[in-house]
């Protein structure tokens, strides 16, 4: 049972893709070895910066012999028929087998297929793994056409068994598989040959590269944290950087360096984005202070001065970019200190935020009027809520977020507190951004909700309103996020809103002359297009992940249910629309909500029939004194208490209450079954179980619609 | 001439080293292009000699201009004028990444005691229609260098594949020289009977630079220039192939590509000035595109981008 070793050995690989290019690897050379009869009895991979390993273990020495059985022509067929059939098998007549098919003697022929040495077959999967690698982005190199990530420079190959290792010979656009490899870019001591994985990984580590990426993250990690721990602080933890960091280095060194004191006044969220995102530093913290204080950087190389050079180096660089960062917070500080932080997004009118919805000045300006009409339903004084939308977006026009865009909102924050707005107007201009996705956290502060919705709802109608709806995967203005945003608003504070009024109401903001899509206001919820409808599908996909199915939400929503008196059902009212839904789930899950459910399928099918075979609606007139049965008076009794209960309860929004009393439906309508049939002879008693069927139908719809509902 | 191992003294001292040493590795030493350009690569040494199927190698200074850059000479790491260091060869030979370790140790860093890294990076020029993969090198974490294996300029597929070296010379420079701000960066030898800093050769021209480009510049000439440029460029390339009075077959790639040059250098004062909104830069960069990618296709049609009658 030999062990197969593969390397790929290139040009620095991006960080990003090597755990995915790793576990590719492995999957299609796996995949393909399978496919050809090798198996194996354990596989791995890995990948450095600059290398994809991958090691098989036990793999079959060769395929196993296919035995394939063919059956031919009657032995009594036409020479010509016998002879083609010899030729397709590559046998002569002497090879075949009689045997007896059914009713006629029919040749057969056993073809074997002989097994393949294990060489040959990984010669070719490595072969094609090579040439359709699905990196995420590829390319060329030289005057080859081989794509890969960055150059292959060489391929290492082998088979070991007991009898030593044996080179899988192969080559590739000109790169032939050997049994060498080498180490670190600068600590290496040129070219090895290795024998098996075990010699490879040793070779390895000796010419100082660590093979398995999680080994390097941990050993970074530790040696990170026991730095900053011998000096009182921690390490603040960041699994996406160390990923990188790890993908980064072939043999990690943890170098601690200091950040200069001029830098300490800085945000702690400005020190650390810029670190990371220009320099790849953790960020390390003064558990005492909260400040952060000093950095850990992860070298790529030991050196006689212990990494001195490097670190001085690497400071140095720090303190350039942190300069440029204090001299943006500072230029930004004044601003906002002479102009207010109102002043400083006075440059809002003159950045585009969409060409047909004008500004981000007007986007602010209709952004304000939306969210000071949220404000009274979600408990915020209006002119807090309309200040704190028209500074929300200044901080886009500050030095700090050209430079860090993802700094945006944080920093609104920092200069509103600094311009000494109210805090619930600074709180605002970090939050009214979320959530941004369905896992990130829902601004509670009731001028933060009014903000953010406002922001939201304007994003959700402006680009309806101009025909750039989201179609299939495309999604460029993130619109479905805007609408998840809404709706986690609304749910997560509970509140009660009518978005069609809004929506109206944010539309009329929009310049009439680029309202190129057909108007959402006047189409209401019908359509399939409308932008409530759009917001349903979102609550529907939500929903679903808190274990409310998507039929339950449709029975909701269904026009034909609602309040008893047949008004509008308030299905923009999402928190309603919810409170609903979330009844009628746990109703379903009871004994009584199910066979309740049967039984009005059963009732509202008998009645469907026959309005629709005697071509009327039963839709009245049921009299208790056509009643035959005590199982069908109790029927009778039971809907006018069910009745008398619904209604109060549905106006008051008590939806258990509602379904409670819809579930003592249950028995009386079991056992009207059980003791009536309804299409009797007599028509008069006919007519009048219908009637009273259209009752049952009538006053469970009034709950919900429990047509929509599966099963 | 001692190269390796000792420390360069001045910023010329490390230009005249790399070019030193690309000339040994065979490039062509070539002088700047004589017109303002945003980077290195805008020099048709590059541009357009990365199209076709000649091999090439060429090694060049190329003094670059960023209008949005300038800080009055006061920033220490930011300015609108400075040097970029653009090696091009074609095909990329195998070694280029050992070729270029050893133009570092050329100007004085030692490989065993810096961290020498190769951090993704893809290079997009969306004015030159261009793209390649590649990284930004670093140096103890600061950025020295731009590596590119460039796959398509001027819309072209590149076939053969260029490998493009691009060194930030004055931050490579600050860094091997030890200086902190630029403006105190020796210029010459400190040694020199006169002594110029960099401060001393550029500072003013900082300042009269970053007030023409932000405040000064007449915007209404700028855009009038950009469309000249953008109507000569056509001009040119509308003319037949064969030169009437010569009867030669002389189409005028480059004559049209300056003017595609010229057009991006105004886009970069406009953008300075502050008079393109967000929308309307995209349509810029889209102009510009255009013409690089008419003077990309001219190019393939001439004798050095391997047109063959």
């Amino acid at each position: 049972m030999p062990d197969l070793l593969i390397e790929l050995f290139s040009e620095e690989i991006p960080a990003r893709m090597q755990t995915r290019a790793a576990e590719d690897l492995k999957k299609l050379v796996t995949n393909g070895l399978v496919e050809a009869g090798l198996t194996y009895a354990g596989a791995a991979a890995f990948s450095t910066p600059r290398r994809l390993v991958l090691a098989v273990e036990g793999l079959l020495a060769k395929s196993p012999t296919l035995r394939e059985e063919r059956k031919g022509p009657r032995v009594d067929a036409p020479e010509q028929a016998i002879e083609g059939f010899l030729r397709g098998a590559g046998l002569t007549r002497d090879q075949l087998m009689e045997r007896d098919a059914g009713k006629a003697r029919v040749f057969f022929a056993v073809v074997e297929k002989p097994g393949r040495p294990a060489a040959d077959i990984v010669a070719e999967v490595l072969d094609h793994t090579i040439r359709n690698f699905p990196w995420p982005k590829s390319m060329r190199w030289g005057a080859g056409s081989l794509r890969w990530v960055r150059p292959l420079q060489s391929i290492l190959c082998i088979l070991t068994d007991e009898a030593g290792a044996e080179i899988v010979p192969l080559s590739v656009d000109g790169i032939t598989a050997g049994n060498t490899s080498e180490g670190h870019r600068f600590m290496g001591k040129g070219r090895f040959s290795v024998s098996s994985f075990e010699d490879y990984s040793a070779k390895l580590k000796q010419n100082r590269v660590i093979l398995d990426p999680a080994e390097r993250a941990g050993a970074i990690w530790a040696e990170a944290t026991n730095q900053a721990f011998a000096n009182g602080l921690e390490v603040v933890e960041d699994q996406g950087l160390l990923a990188e960091v790890a993908g980064l280095v072939e043999w990690p060194v943890v170098l601690m360096g200091k950040i200069d004191e001029a830098f300490l006044g800085l945000p702690a969220e400005v020190l650390q984005t810029s670190m990371k995102e220009h320099q790849k530093f953790f960020s390390v913290r003064n558990p005492k202070t909260g400040r952060i204080e000093r950095f850990v950087t992860v070298a790529n190389i030991e050196t006689r001065d212990d990494g001195a050079t490097i670190l001085a180096g690497n400071q140095k660089v720090l303190s350039a970019r942190l300069s440029d960062a204090r001299f943006f917070w500072e230029n930004d500080l004044r601003t906002v200190k002479s102009v207010g932080l109102e002043g400083m997004g006075a440059g809002l009118s003159s950045v585009t935020f969409h060409n047909k919805l004008g500004s981000q000045a007007d986007r602010v300006a209709r952004i304000e009027a939306l969210a000071r009409e949220i404000a009274p339903l979600v408990g915020a004084k209006p002119d807090l809520v309309a200040e704190a939308a028209r500074v929300a977006k200044a901080d886009l026009q500050s030095e700090m977020v050209g430079e860090f865009p993802e700094l945006q909102g944080l920093m609104g924050r920092y200069y509103a507190a600094a311009a000494g707005l109210d805090a619930s107007v600074a709180e605002a201009c970090e939050m009214h951004y979320k959530p941004l996705g369905p896992t990130d956290s829902v601004p509670n502060d009731p001028v933060s909700v009014a903000v953010a919705l406002a922001d939201k709802i304007d994003t959700l109608t402006g680009f309806w309103a101009i025909d750039e709806k989201p179609t299939g995967s495309k999604d460029p203005y993130a619109l479905r996020r805007a609408a998840l945003g809404v709706i986690r608003l609304v749910l997560g504070n509970g509140v009660r809103m009518h978005l069609k009024e809004l929506r109206i109401s944010a539309e009329m903001r929009i310049p009439d002359e680029h309202k190129s899509g057909e108007l959402v206001s006047e189409t209401a919820g019908h359509d399939q297009d409308s932008l409530l409808s759009f917001i349903h599908d979102r609550l529907k996909v939500y929903l679903k992940d808190q274990g409310i199915r998507h039929d339950v939400i449709d029975a909701c929503l269904s026009e034909s249910s609602g309040a008893p008196s047949g008004a509008t059902p308030g299905s923009d009212d999402l928190t309603l629309l919810v409170k609903r839904a979330e009844a009628l789930a746990a109703f379903l899950k009871t004994d009584d909500g199910e066979n309740l459910l049967q039984g009005f399928k059963r009732a509202n099918n008998i009645l469907s029939q026959a309005e629709e075979k005697d071509g009327v609606e039963y839709s009245f007139g049921a009299d208790v004194k056509f009643a035959e049965s005590d199982a069908e008076r109790a029927l009778f009794e039971a809907l006018d208490t069910a009745e008398a209960a619904i209604i109060p309860a549905m106006t008051s929004e008590d939806f258990a209450a509602a379904m409670s009393a819809m579930a003592a439906l249950r028995a009386p309508i079991d056992a009207f079954f059980n003791a009536v049939q309804v299409n009797t002879d007599n028509e008069i008693i006919r007519r009048n179980r219908l009637n009273l069927l259209h009752r049952i139908r009538t006053i469970c719809l009034s709950v919900a619609d429990l047509t929509r509902l599966d099963g | 001439m001692v190269e390796t191992g000792s420390t360069p003294r001045s910023f010329q001292e490390i230009i005249l080293r790399l070019q030193g040493y690309w000339a040994r590795q065979g490039c062509a030493v070539m002088q700047p292009y004589d017109m303002e350009v945003g980077a290195g690569t805008f020099h048709p040494a590059t541009t357009l000699r990365s199209l076709g199927t000649k091999p090439w190698a060429a090694a060049y200074v190329q003094p670059s201009r960023r209008p949005t850059d300038g800080r009055y000479g006061e920033n220490p790491n930011r300015l609108q004028h400075y040097y970029q260091y653009q090696v091009l060869i074609k095909p990329s030979p195998p070694d280029l990444q050992a070729l270029y370790l050893g133009s570092l140790q050329a100007i004085g860093i030692d490989m065993e005691m810096h961290d020498i890294r190769f951090v993704e990076d893809d290079w997009e020029s969306p004015t030159l229609g261009a793209w390649g993969l590649g990284w930004e090198v670093w140096c103890d974490g600061m950025e020295v260098s731009q590596f590119t294996y460039f796959q398509q300029v001027g819309g072209h597929d590149c076939h053969p594949v260029s490998g493009e070296l691009t060194y930030g010379l004055e931050r490579l420079a600050m860094y091997v020289l030890g200086a902190a701000h630029v403006m105190d960066m020796p210029y010459n030898d400190p040694d020199a009977p006169i002594p110029l800093t960099y401060g001393d050769v550029f500072r003013q021209t900082e300042q009269e630079y970053s007030r023409h480009n932000f405040d000064a510049a007449t915007t209404e000439m700028l855009l009038r220039h950009f469309e000249d440029a953008e109507r000569e460029c056509a001009q040119l390339l509308a003319q037949p192939a064969e030169d009437p009075k010569t009867g030669k077959r002389i189409i005028m790639a480059h004559p049209a590509y300056d003017q595609c040059i010229k057009a991006s250098h105004l886009f970069n004062l406009l953008d300075a000035r502050g008079v393109i909104s967000v929308t309307e830069r995209q349509a810029y960069i889209g102009r510009v595109r255009a013409l690089a990618k008419q003077c990309a296709d001219a190019f393939v049609q001439t004798d050095a981008g391997g047109w063959a009658a």
